[in-house]
C-alpha cells in the first residue's frame, strides 16, 4: 500500500530538470474483455505539456469516451501505461487514483453535474470537500473561483436560477478551484446555444492564457479548431493532425 | 470577465509526485448528510414517520406500564393488605350441599391466630313492596336501600367509623333482637338525626331499633348506604341466605395469605373445597401481570412499527442513491473515495432515524403524561426508556442505510457521470 503512494522513479525529475508531461501515454489502450473483445482505444503514444490546450474531435462512437475515462482516471488501461504528473497511475490503489483524480483533475461535463439544491459557491467549494481544506477557506477559494468565471455576483444562485452559460461557468470554476494540473472538459458546449458556448470557449481561451492545461473532447469540429493542438480520434485510433503540435508540441494559436 | 494572468495554475503543492489521500472529516460528513435531507424535507419527514411510530409506541407503552405500575402500588394499602373474604362456592360444586357456612363459622375462624375480626354477611333479598323506611307507613322515594345481614365480627372487620350509638355486639346477635346499625347516608335520607328518641327503621313490617350511625368503613365504603342488622335476626326474619353468604376477615399485617390459606379447612374439614378464600394481591405478580399481558402485544407492535420505519427509510435511501447516481459520480469525480460515499448515505438514514427517535420519544413522553392527566395519575417515565429511544432510531437508521450505501458506493463513476 506505502509503496503505491511513492514516486515512480523516471518522472520525479529533480529541479532544474524538465518537467514532465501532465499527461503521457506510453502505449496506454484499452481493450474490453469480450466476447467478444472490443478494442476501445487502440494502444497510442501521447504527450501533453504543461500549458497546452488540445481539444479531441471525433464522431460519437469513436473512443472518446473511453479516451476521457482512461485520462480521468476513471476506467485503468488494459495495455501500456499512462503517467499524470509523471506518476505512473497503473500503480496506484483505486484511492491512490481517487485522490490523484481530486487534486490533479478538474473535471467538466456536458450535462454540469451542479447539485441543484446548493448555491454556486456551495458547488464550487464541493470540489475541494475530500482534501480536508478548511469550511472557511473553501468558501473563501470558492468565491474566489466565481470571481475568475466572472460570476462573483451569482454566489448565492441556485443552479436552477442560472442560464445554462453561467452553470458551465461555475461548473469551470468548481473544476478550477483545486489548483488542478489538468482541465478535463467533456463536451463542455454540448448542452448550450451558440451564444453561451462562445462564452465558455472565450473563458477556457483564457484560463489557457493564464497557464493552465486544458483538454477538451468534443465531437464538434469548429469547437476543436479553438485548441492550441488538435487531435482526431476514429474508431479508437488516436491521432495527431496538428502539424503544430508535430513540430514543437508547444503549439500556441 | 476578470482575469488573473499573472497567476498560473499549476499542479497541486510542491509534492509533485505524491498524492495526499482523499480525507473528509466528520463535520463535514454530517453536514453534507444535513444538506441531503434539507433537499427534500417533505420527503425526509415521512421517512422518519415509521421510526417516530415505532419509538413513540415502544416509550409510550413502558412509561404507562411504569405508571400503572406505581398506581398499583398507591392502591395497595394496608388496609387491602390485611383482608380476606371468603366465598361460597359450593353450588357450583354440588347443589344439594347445605348452607356452607357454619353456625359457629365466626368463632372457628376468630380462634386462628392472625385474625384480628371475621365474620359473615349476606345482602338480604327483599321482595319489590318490602320498602325500608322511618315508619310503618312513610315512603322513601328514589333508590331502594340496601339491607345487609352481618355478624357482628363482619361489622368489626369493615372497619367502620362509629359517628352516634355503637354497634350491635354478641349478646344482642345471639339473642337475635332486631336491632340496626344503619349508614350515614341511609340516616339522612330517613331523617334520623339523633338516637336519644330511640329510633326505627322498619324493613317491610318488621321495626329495627337503630343502635348506632355509621359514616364509614374502610372495607366496605357501601355500607354507608345500607341497614346492617345481626345476621341471627336476619335469618330469624327472612331465612337463611342462600348461595350469597360469604365472610370477611381483618387480619394482623403480614397474616393475611396465611389466613386465606387456613380459612376453607377451619370452616369445613369436610369439604375445605366448598370454599374459595380471596387473598389480597400479591404487589408483584400484580405488576409482573400487568407488564405481562398487554405491553408484550404492544411492545410487539412497537415493534413492528420500527421494522416498517427500517423498510421506509431503505426504500427512501435506495430511491435517493439511484436519483442522486449523477451526484455520486461527480463526488468520486472531486475525489472521494467508495467509502465516502458509503459514510454520507448512511449518515444520511442514520440522522433520518435519530430525528425520528427523537420526535417519537417526545410523542411517547407526551402520551403517557397526557394518559397519566386524564386518570388523575402520576406519570412515570424511566428516564432510561426516553433515552434509549434516538439511540433505537439512529440503530433502525444505521441498519436501513446499510444496503443502500453500498449500492452507492458500487455505482462507477464514468457510468453516473455519462448522464
Amino acid at each position: 500500500m506505502r509503496r503505491r503512494r511513492r514516486t515512480p522513479t523516471d518522472a520525479s525529475a529533480p529541479d532544474g530538470l524538465p518537467e514532465p508531461p501532465v499527461i503521457e501515454f506510453r502505449g496506454a489502450g484499452l481493450t474490453y474483455p469480450g466476447p467478444p473483445a472490443v478494442a476501445a482505444f487502440k494502444p497510442a503514444d501521447l504527450a501533453l505539456r504543461r500549458g497546452e490546450f488540445v481539444t479531441v474531435v471525433g464522431p460519437s462512437g469513436s473512443g472518446k469516451s473511453t479516451f476521457l475515462n482512461i485520462v480521468g482516471l476513471l476506467d485503468r488501461p488494459t495495455e501500456g501505461t499512462y503517467l499524470l504528473d509523471g506518476i505512473d497511475t497503473g500503480r496506484l490503489s483505486d484511492n491512490g487514483r481517487t485522490a490523484l483524480r481530486g487534486r490533479r483533475i478538474g473535471f467538466v461535463f456536458q450535462s454540469f453535474h451542479l447539485l441543484p439544491h446548493r448555491s454556486s459557491v456551495e458547488n464550487v467549494a464541493l470540489a475541494m470537500l475530500y482534501s480536508a481544506v478548511p469550511a472557511r477557506e473553501r468558501r473563501a477559494r470558492a468565491r474566489e473561483a466565481l470571481d475568475r468565471v466572472g460570476l462573483a455576483h451569482r454566489a448565492q444562485a441556485l443552479p436552477s436560477r442560472l442560464s445554462g452559460g453561467e452553470r458551465q461557468r461555475v461548473a469551470v470554476a468548481r473544476a478550477l478551484v483545486g489548483r488542478p494540473s489538468l482541465l478535463l472538459c467533456d463536451e463542455p458546449t454540448g448542452n448550450l446555444d451558440t451564444a453561451n458556448s462562445e462564452v465558455v470557449m472565450e473563458l477556457l481561451a483564457e484560463l489557457h492564457l493564464a497557464g493552465l492545461t486544458i483538454l477538451v473532447i468534443t465531437h464538434d469540429p469548429a469547437i476543436a479548431e479553438r485548441g492550441s493542438r488538435t487531435l482526431t480520434i476514429r474508431d479508437g485510433v488516436l491521432s495527431d493532425r496538428s502539424p503544430a503540435a508535430a513540430a514543437t508540441g508547444q503549439a500556441i494559436r | 470577465m476578470r482575469l488573473r494572468p499573472s497567476r498560473p495554475v499549476r499542479g497541486a503543492g510542491s509534492g509533485r509526485g505524491s498524492v495526499e489521500h482523499s480525507r473528509l472529516t466528520p463535520r463535514d460528513l454530517v453536514s453534507e448528510a444535513v444538506a441531503g435531507m434539507l433537499q427534500r424535507p417533505a420527503r425526509s419527514a415521512l421517512t422518519a414517520l415509521g421510526t417516530v411510530l415505532g419509538v413513540g409506541t415502544f416509550v409510550a407503552v413502558l412509561g404507562l406500564t411504569a405508571t400503572t405500575s406505581s398506581q398499583i402500588d398507591s392502591r395497595f394499602n394496608p388496609l387491602t393488605a390485611t383482608e380476606v373474604t371468603v366465598e361460597d362456592v359450593a353450588h357450583d360444586l354440588n347443589p344439594f350441599a347445605g348452607r356452607t357456612f357454619p353456625a359457629d363459622a365466626d368463632d372457628r375462624v376468630q380462634g386462628l391466630n392472625g385474625v384480628e375480626h371475621a365474620g359473615v354477611l349476606w345482602d338480604v333479598r327483599l321482595g319489590p313492596e318490602t320498602a325500608v323506611r322511618s315508619s310503618p307507613v312513610g315512603t322513601v322515594g328514589g333508590e331502594r336501600i340496601g339491607v345487609v345481614a352481618a355478624s357482628p365480627g363482619a361489622v368489626e372487620a369493615s372497619a367502620p367509623h362509629v359517628v352516634q350509638g355503637r354497634l350491635y355486639d354478641r349478646y344482642l346477635a345471639d339473642r337475635a333482637e332486631p336491632v340496626a346499625v344503619i349508614g350515614s347516608g341511609v340516616a339522612a335520607r330517613l331523617g334520623i338525626t339523633t338516637l336519644e328518641t330511640g329510633p326505627a327503621v322498619f324493613i317491610g313490617d318488621q321495626p329495627f331499633t337503630v343502635v348506632g350511625i355509621i359514616d364509614d368503613s374502610l372495607r366496605r365504603p357501601e355500607f354507608a348506604l345500607s341497614v346492617l342488622v345481626p345476621s341471627t335476626t336476619a335469618e330469624r326474619v327472612w331465612g337463611p341466605p342462600g348461595a350469597g353468604e360469604r365472610m370477611l376477615v381483618s387480619t394482623r399485617m403480614g397474616a393475611a395469605r396465611q389466613i386465606a390459606d387456613e380459612v376453607p379447612t377451619a370452616l369445613r374439614p369436610d369439604h375445605p373445597e366448598y370454599l374459595k378464600s380471596v387473598p389480597p394481591p400479591d404487589p408483584r405478580t400484580l405488576r409482573r401481570s400487568v407488564t405481562s399481558d398487554l405491553n408484550q402485544l404492544f411492545l410487539l407492535l412497537a415493534g413492528i412499527c420500527l421494522v416498517i420505519g427500517a423498510v421506509g427509510i431503505a426504500n427512501t435511501t435506495l430511491v435517493a442513491v439511484l436519483e442522486r447516481t449523477g451526484e455520486i459520480g461527480l463526488r468520486r469525480a472531486l475525489g472521494a473515495k467508495g467509502r465516502h460515499i458509503t459514510l454520507q448515505f448512511l449518515t444520511e438514514s442514520g440522522a433520518l432515524g435519530v430525528i425520528g427517535g427523537l420526535v417519537g420519544a417526545s410523542l411517547g413522553a407526551v402520551t403517557v403524561v397526557v394518559v397519566a392527566v386524564v386518570r388523575e395519575w402520576t406519570p412515570v417515565l424511566d428516564a432510561a426508556t426516553v433515552a434509549a429511544a434516538p439511540l433505537m432510531g439512529l440503530l433502525t437508521g444505521l441498519l436501513a442505510g446499510v444496503y443502500p450505501s453500498w449500492r452507492a458506493a458500487r455505482i462507477q463513476p464514468a457510468e453516473a457521470l455519462r448522464r
